[in-house]
């Protein structure tokens, strides 16, 4: 829960997603379920004409298990936070 | 009291580690999260890939000021060699 909880926090910004194909797609999140499927919005490319099949499209949805990466900015995150969110929860999954 | 395994990676937290990924690469940086799928946080990250050209073991790196990385591409988590 706490990945997608950190993803929701995400929604609005801009992040660019390396899949495990090695595409790399940087789009506005959208959305994000428990599955971490994202929806993106706006999407580019770094090398359009590596990915002629994706410079049409604007708008996607990218099943969470395909990701390898997601590339963020230091600004969007909020490293203590994170950090206690992530201690609380290995605490519960103890019990 | 028994310690599980990924309990003790709470130590290792705002700690530089090193992760081992599928597909001959590496990401070594600071940790600032983690969950049971091993999906991890990590800043001030520095992706290592590896590559044989002409039977010569190549790497290229790849910074990044923040990264998600999904824990089905993780295969072990380590404190990192002196970088």
């Amino acid at each position: 829960m706490l990945f997608f909880s950190f993803f929701k926090t995400l929604v609005d910004q801009e992040v660019v997603v390396e899949l495990k194909n090695d595409i790399e797609i940087k789009g506005t999140l959208q959305s994000v379920d428990q599955f971490l499927n994202l929806k993106l919005d706006n999407i580019s490319c770094d090398d359009e004409t590596k990915y002629p099949h994706l410079s049409t499209v604007r708008n996607i949805f990218i099943r969470g298990s395909t990701v390898r990466y997601v590339y963020l900015n230091k600004n969007m995150v909020d490293t203590n936070l994170l950090q206690d969110a992530t201690r609380r929860e290995a605490m519960s999954e103890k019990k | 009291m028994s310690e599980t395994p990924l309990n003790l990676l709470k130590l290792n937290l705002d700690e530089r580690v090193y992760v081992k990924l599928r597909g001959a690469r590496s990401m070594a940086g600071t940790l600032q999260a983690f969950d049971s799928h091993c999906n991890i946080v990590l800043s001030d990250a520095v992706e290592t890939r590896y590559e044989l050209v002409d039977g010569e073991l190549r790497s290229t790196e790849r910074p990044s000021e923040m990264v998600f990385v999904r824990g089905d591409s993780v295969t072990l988590v380590t404190t990192p060699e002196d970088e």
